[in-house]
């Protein structure tokens, strides 16, 4: 369905976004999927299947279940591939020993999950957004993460493009949520010129091999990354470990670790932190939301400012590291903050734990596998 | 002696703080050993090679050995191996798992990577116990023998790691000791350059977790029985039912001609691609 657009070099095509995922991915420089079919993300690996054994190096991979597909991933990413899977809630509760794995050995991975009604196998083809505090703390111990969202197919090839650079970037997992409405909604969009495009890949190192700290405690935080097999041998552990990633467990070596790996996130804040604010600087009222209901909530901001109603909407783009400096702005700003969510209140209470009494949190929660409506986020805003 | 003690030195991580964590009789570092002979016996380049392990004590062994090594999770060391494999067929992925690691809790990662004969070589440590975590009981613990927790004797079967490979479809699948350590250096040799997924599984005693639960009075005692029961193939097929039972069968139980998973997908890749 792809068509040429005359004046500007990008094309335009019709895509689900499960397939825009796909297309992100690819021109992020992906070459490797593993992963095991689950509803509603299925899409992403059938179509990955179709495209990456047309790429030099390109390899799919459909794997025994979804701890096997999170560890061929990480083993690939080691060998040097950037490298992705897709999967939706059972799947993700299956992946999650194999995330801490990645956040503690610092692997660079994508790892999209298409959010279905839970808990266990719940609604398999109804949308959600239950998993948004899985995804921030679901695999064990103090770890830091990047969570990221979308809203609509255009933002599904933005957002995976950016969570690949993300991980290069930062050498960590980075986790993109979708839900199944957005990833099952079929629109048109811009697939961009690779050349406009900021793609970033992890450093290697250029220091002789004896020189090289897997995990030196540089000023970034983030060490550089050699494929194997290049010739820089080294040891990578899920135990503890010092900078040259044999285990330790020396309390100042395990503090000196686990404390760059949350500087290494929090000292780039400001780089990570993504929101959209749509008519924000006069809002009385805000509507924060994200993934499928931030489309509702677009909606109904505007249709209760044709009622003469100061309404914004902040869209959270990058759910964790949290946002906290927009959403202060906004606490500060408005007497009162509205969040719709397909949960029971998981950002809420983020936005709750960020409010010092300066503004009123209301929630609106459903949890009935339907979409939130532009009528019933009016209706609450209306109400107050 | 001295000689091979020179060649094993040279593939140590000197950095590595030294003593390693196996007990005084540990069949583990016996494996070791012979894993640096046959990669030296083999010609491989260090860099070429990558050793992949789970969680136990045979997961530490990689961390000792000057080769790309990872320590990963427990019973998952295969699916991080085949992606390696499958995004660099040149390396060489070699993986080092215990029983528990390899078929308790990694169980369905072995029998699909043996279906699909993805070219890499598992070596399983079979010491018939979860040696790490202090002596409980494996899929591999014999019948009626004890451990903490089976304190009045294993109920279940148990598994035969050879024959379950072997039936899943590997091309390569043979069992050896630690008693018989040139047999082991070239088992492991045949595996490391048999395409397609090629398992040796090595039994290697346990005195500290099993050896002390179940009636051998010291180290030398297990090592005893080992080289009593260990019987080649040809004649385990020949001895009464009654003897197998006691026996262990070594040797090559199967070799066949078999085209690696990543190169089947190279191959179509290629085609797909109009390449040559
Ligand atoms: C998911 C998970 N479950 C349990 C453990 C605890 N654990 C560590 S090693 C081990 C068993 C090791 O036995 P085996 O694989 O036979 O290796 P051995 O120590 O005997 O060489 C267990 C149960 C773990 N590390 N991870
Ligand atoms: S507990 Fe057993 S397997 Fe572990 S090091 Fe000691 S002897 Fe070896
Ligand atoms: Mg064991």
């Amino acid at each position: 369905m792809a068509s040429k657009s005359r004046k500007n070099k990008f094309t335009e095509i019709f895509a689900l976004g499960n397939e825009a995922v796909v297309e992100g991915a690819l021109l992020a420089g992906c070459t490797f999927y593993a992963g095991y079919p689950i509803t509603p993300s299925t899409e992403i690996a059938e179509e990955m299947a179709n495209r990456l054994p047309h790429l030099r190096g390109g390899v799919f991979i459909q794997m025994e279940d979804e701890i096997a597909g999170l560890g061929a991933v990480i083993g690939a990413s080691l060998a040097g591939r950037k490298a992705m899977t897709a999967t939706s809630g059972p799947g993700f509760s299956l992946m999650q020993e194999h995330i801490g794995y990645a956040c503690i050995t610092e692997v660079p991975l994508v790892l999209v999950n298409v959010m279905r009604s839970g808990p266990s196998t719940g609604m398999p083809t109804n949308p959600a957004q239950g998993d948004v505090q899985q995804a921030r703390w679901g695999t064990h111990g103090d770890h830091p993460i990047i969570v990221l969202s979308a809203c609509d197919v255009q933002e599904c090839l933005e957002m995976t493009v950016t969570a690949f650079n993300y991980a290069e970037k930062y050498r960590t997992p980075v986790i993109l949520l979708l839900d199944e409405i957005t990833a099952h909604t079929r629109e048109k969009i811009r697939l961009p010129d690779p050349d406009e495009l900021n793609i970033f890949s992890r450093l290697t190192p250029s220091m002789p091999p004896e020189w090289y700290m897997p995990y030196e405690d540089n000023m970034r935080g983030v060490a550089s990354m050699p494929p194997l097999g290049s010739g820089y041998r080294y040891h990578v552990t899920g135990l503890i470990h010092d900078d040259h990633g044999y285990p330790t467990s020396n309390p100042r070596e395990v503090e000196q670790i686990m404390h760059r790996l949350f500087r290494k996130i929090d000292q780039f804040f400001y780089d990570i932190q993504m929101v959209d604010e749509i008519m924000c600087e006069d809002a009385e009222v805000c509507v924060v939301a994200y993934g499928c209901v931030a489309r509702s909530a677009a909606l109904a901001v505007q249709q209760a400012r044709e009622r003469g109603i100061r309404a914004g909407l902040l869209k959270l783009k990058t759910l964790f590291p949290f946002p906290r400096p927009a959403v202060e702005k906004m606490l500060r700003q408005c007497s009162s903050i509205l969040v719709p969510e397909m949960n029971m209140g998981q950002i809420s209470r983020e936005i709750k734990r960020v409010n010092n009494g300066q503004s009123k949190i209301l929630t609106l929660n459903r949890v009935d596998g339907q979409i939130i409506t532009p009528a019933q986020i009016l209706g609450k805003i209306q109400k107050g | 002696m001295a000689k091979v003690t020179q060649l094993v030195h040279n593939y140590l991580r000197h950095s590595k703080r030294f003593p390693h964590v196996f007990c005084p009789g540990c069949g583990h570092g016996i494996v070791l050993g012979s894993l640096i002979r046959s990669i030296h016996s083999l010609g491989l380049a260090k860099d070429d090679v990558v050793l992949v392990a789970g969680i136990g004590c045979s997961g530490r062994i990689p961390v000792y050995v000057d080769f790309n090594t990872i320590h990963t999770t427990h019973g998952r060391a295969l699916t991080f191996a085949t992606g390696i494999k499958l995004a660099n067929p040149r390396l060489k992925v070699i993986v080092i798992m215990g029983d528990g690691d390899a078929l308790s809790i990694g169980g369905n990662h072995l029998i699909h990577a043996a279906r699909r004969n993805i070219g890499v070589t598992a070596l399983v440590l079979n010491n018939h116990i979860y040696g790490m975590t202090g002596g409980q009981s494996s899929c591999t613990t014999p019948m009626g023998s004890f451990s903490t927790t089976t304190p009045f004797g294993q109920l279940e079967e148990e598994f035969d790691i050879s024959r379950v490979t072997k039936v899943c479809g590997a091309s390569f699948v043979a069992r050896t000791t630690v008693m018989q350590a040139k047999t082991m250096d070239s088992m492991i040799s045949e595996a490391v350059l048999h395409p397609g997924f090629g398992l040796v599984e090595i039994i290697s005693p346990c005195h500290t977790q099993y050896g002390r639960k179940n009636k051998f009075k010291s180290c030398v005692d297990m090592y005893k029985w080992l080289q009593k029961s260990s019987t080649p193939l040809e004649k385990f097929k020949e001895m009464s039912p009654e003897k197998q039972e006691k026996a262990i069968a070594t040797g090559i139980f199967e070799k066949r001609d078999c085209e690696g998973l990543e190169e089947k997908y190279a191959r179509m890749r290629r085609n797909l691609r109009g390449e040559r």
